[in-house]
């Protein structure tokens, strides 16, 4: 059965035939995309009038996601920019700390049960002259339940005196720099890292569970990949015991499961060994739409946590360097064995010095264990400079670069973390381009929205939220940035055979918009709008979700 | 439930310790928390059985490991029955015990008793001149109650001098106990270091402190009632407290507070070794330990 579909424009990254009118689909993959009367020559064929007044381009990959941002949006939306929604509400930001408060008492009204935990998320102070919220703050809203909201960072939590006296934390006497204190020697409600929030944040609905994506999150999460063009996504990354590979398996085999999922598997808590047999296994479990067997290595920590590891002079505001998730040693017996096994890795590094190190263990592993296609890519990546890429290219690397993060933190960065000359080179996405490193872009959902096309225009515009330009000389042009949302990722999860281009043989993935991305300008990327997306031959209209 | 956290790199002999640790645990029930179960070969005739998250040892002891959720597995073993009567955190090569140990103080259900880490006599300074590790490891050192040099049988009496020198001066107040394979007596390595007034997350209080910790050990019998009756009388000695060899080679626990003294049997299964914690300089006490 052969269904033709017309489109007013057909983007196919495709440099033999870059644009169409006409793609060519059966059994869920592309026969070809030309005109109709090359299309023609397949055989009999219905012809599809709904995409006629449409831009049809291929479905969207998003190399960096976390599938917990469908499991985030059952809390309270507090971020400062407009954000939609799994079913499509836009919730309005917030932009001072009473509208923060006014939206969280809202919320405690529809709750009955007084005990009931009230968690939040995204919130951003640093849109609001950095003024905390505190715990008086949040006793406003309730003094009877834990109240708690995760900033949009996740490095910091703020919580009610409910919630602190839940933990055991309403006391004097603590010292601990994660937990500020106010004039009455009391917490202030702000937790400060992982592990002054966990003790806290359980209590507040931050628990693990939450933390891994359940059933509904998953289902969730495809319904906000359905309504910004994505159509294969990541989950970077999870631990993947084997009942949450089974539920993957089952909900993402569903006959209207709209996404292709791609979950790494995290390398904290077992040995080397343990993790290469773990990922093994788990690639015999690897179906169409839930792709199994990579791994996450985590490296360093973030760069406005301060816990990025970064090379000679450091932080620009003098704080002392930030920590090592991982020794070189264990770092490089993981790489040693993927290449060994054939097994593709990908590394979070945020600090430059982190990506050195990574680098210096895949030129070492290399030697031990030559490949020619390995693909390893190094994940955020922010600080690197030329000699870096130059080196990534060399060793048969590629690289994800987190360009939401300069538009969400860029002014930080600026002023604060790294300082103006670093800011203006984070994220280096023409450098690589111009050392010939495949590279993708993101938007690591759920620390920034998933959308490629906005992540696109943060590359190709590189504006802060004040609204500067930072790092002039590392725009990239639109048809780079596409590429990069498409084939680019792709190519770093070795799926650009199947997927990222609208070719012939290739899985019928599309991303339908209702503006043409290669002509509204650089400047509206982010405005061109979503109808959908089509996945595996399967048509998904954000409007019926 | 008391806490004691064992840091430092990779190799210098956290493992060995732990094991050593477990078979000397005369009754006390351990629960090992690591960060992952690799870095653990407990050796095989300790485990009765492993189901997966945790592996149950000989004397009610256990251990589970905790990947990156430390506060999680912390909360978790909170509700162990029957409970832990101490808890040993055995942390990753490249964690901050400092940083962890302020952690497990925000838990209501823990107290902290002290930082120990170790360092591999053989290549401790060459790892704090490493090109990434360098910091880490300084880290650590300063974050230290006791510093362990371990495998001092691997370098010369000199190097080990100015060795200790070094050490002294990167881990401020910590006490440094000289050892081969890990071994350190029980008591010492789970003894309280907490301040009356809880612990501070700030290490500098502790790195200014005037006092000092020395660890002896025997190799002779000792006239143990003169020996405490020495130490009794030396006003810089705050505490002393451990097992030392009396006339007979008998054993003896030996523990002192200021003036007070009280000599009783020792347990079974213990070594000879005694720590005394003192206002700085600690007088020499050699020929009051030498013996007879
Ligand atoms: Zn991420």
């Amino acid at each position: 059965m052969t269904t033709i579909y017309r489109a007013k424009k057909i983007i196919t990254m495709n440099p033999a035939r870059p644009v169409a009118t006409h793609v060519a689909v059966r059994d869920g993959r592309i026969l070809g995309a030309g005109s109709l009367a090359e299309l023609e020559g397949w055989g009999d064929y219905t012809l599809d009038e709904r995409f006629s007044d449409k831009v049809i381009m291929p479905g969207l990959v998003e190399g960096h996601s976390h599938a917990m941002e469908g499991t985030l949006w059952r809390y309270t939306y507090l971020g400062y920019f407009d954000r939609m929604d799994p079913n499509g509400k836009v919730w309005s930001g917030l932009d001072n700390i009473e509208g923060v408060l006014e939206r969280l008492k809202e919320a405690d009204a529809k709750l009955e049960d007084p005990d009931t935990p009230l968690p939040g998320w995204s919130l951003d102070p640093i849109y609001f002259n950095n003024e905390r919220v505190t715990r008086e703050d949040l006793d406003k809203v309730s003094t009877t339940r834990p109240v708690g909201i995760m900033h949009a960072s996740g490095h910091i939590l703020n919580v009610n005196s409910k919630a602190l006296e839940l933990a055991g934390l309403l006391k004097t006497g603590l010292n601990n720099p994660g937990v500020p204190l106010g004039k009455d020697g009391l917490p202030t409600g702000e937790l400060k890292g992982p592990d002054v929030m966990t003790p806290v944040g359980m209590h507040v609905g931050f628990d693990r569970d939450m933390l891994a994506c359940d059933e509904q999150g998953l289902v969730d999460f495809a319904k906000l990949c359905v309504r910004s063009g994505v159509t294969t996504a990541t989950d970077l990354a999870a631990r993947l015991p084997d009942d949450a590979v089974d539920m993957m398996s089952r909900v993402t085999a569903r006959e209207n499961y709209p996404a292709r999922i791609v979950p790494l598997r995290f390398h904290h808590g077992v040995t080397p060994q343990e993790l290469i047999a773990h990922v093994l296994e788990l690639k015999k479990k690897t179906s169409d739409r839930l792709r199994l067997g990579m791994i996450k290595v985590v490296v360093d920590g973030s760069i406005q946590g301060f816990s990025a590891r970064l090379r000679w002079p450091g932080y620009y505001n003098g704080a002392e360097n930030g920590l090592w998730y991982i020794s070189p040693e264990h770092l490089q017996d993981i790489i040693n064995s993927s290449l060994e096994h054939n097994i593709h890795i990908h590394t979070h590094t945020n600090g430059d010095e982190a990506t050195e190190l990574v680098l210096d263990c895949m030129e070492e592993g290399l030697l031990k264990h030559p490949s020619r296609d390995h693909r390893f890519t190094l994940q955020h990546c922010q600080l690197a400079d030329a000699s870096q890429f130059r080196r990534m290219r060399k060793l048969g690397m590629c690289v994800n670069l987190f360009a939401n993060h300069h538009f969400y933190w860029g002014d930080e960065h600026y002023n604060l973390t790294v300082g103006p000359e670093r800011a203006e080179r984070m994220n280096a996405c023409a450098t690589a381009l111009e050392n010939d490193v495949p590279m993708a872009i993101h938007s690591d959902a759920p620390i920034t929205p998933l959308g490629p096309l906005f992540t696109a225009w943060c590359a190709v515009n590189r504006l802060t939220a004040s609204g500067r330009t930072q790092g002039e000389a590392e725009k990239i042009d639109v048809d780079e940035a596409l590429y990069a949302i498409t084939l680019g990722a792709a190519y770093t999860l070795k799926l650009d055979g199947e997927v990222g281009s609208i070719e012939t043989g290739k899985r019928a993935d599309f991303a339908v918009l209702e503006d043409d991305p290669e002509s509204v300008g650089g400047d509206k990327l982010k405005d061109v709008a979503v109808w959908g997306t089509v996945q595996d031959g399967r048509i998904f209209p954000a409007s019926e979700l | 439930m008391p806490v004691t956290v064992i840091g430092g790199y990779l190799g210098s002999g956290k493992t060995t310790l732990v094991n050593h640790l477990l078979r000397n645990a005369n009754g006390r029930r351990l629960a090992i928390l690591v960060n992952e179960f690799g870095e653990l070969p407990i050796d095989a005739d300790l485990i009765e059985a492993d189901d997966g998250d945790v592996i149950s040892l000989t004397g009610g002891c256990v251990c589970c490991s905790y990947g990156n959720d430390l506060m999680m597995a912390l909360m978790d073993m909170a509700k162990m029955e029957p409970r832990p009567d101490h808890i040993i955190l055995e942390t990753s090569g490249v964690a901050l015990p400092g940083a962890i140990a302020g952690s497990v103080s925000l838990l209501n259900d823990y107290v902290l008793d002290g930082i120990l880490v170790l360092a591999d006599a053989g290549n401790i300074e060459e790892r704090a001149n490493d090109k990434y590790m360098s910091d880490t490891i300084l880290r650590q050192l300063a974050d230290a109650d006791i510093v362990l040099l371990n495998k001092t049988d691997l370098i010369e009496e000199e190097q080990k001098g100015s060795l200790v020198d070094w050490l002294r001066e990167k881990s401020g107040a910590a006490s440094i106990l000289e050892t081969q394979n890990s071994i350190l007596p029980i008591e010492i390595a789970l003894q309280s270091f907490t301040h009356d007034d809880g612990f501070s997350a700030d290490r500098s209080t502790h790195s200014t402190s005037q006092f000092e910790t020395k660890f002896y050990s025997f190799s002779a019998p000792t006239q143990t009632q003169a020996l405490a009756q020495e130490l009794a009388g030396l006003s810089q000695i705050v505490r002393a407290k451990g097992f030392v060899p009396n006339e007979n080679g008998k054993l003896k626990t030996l523990q002192l507070v200021g003036q007070r003294f009280e000599i009783t049997p020792a347990p079974e299964n213990v070594e000879a070794g005694l720590v005394v914690i003192g206002v700085k300089p600690l007088p020499d006490l050699s020929h009051a330990l030498t013996g007879i």
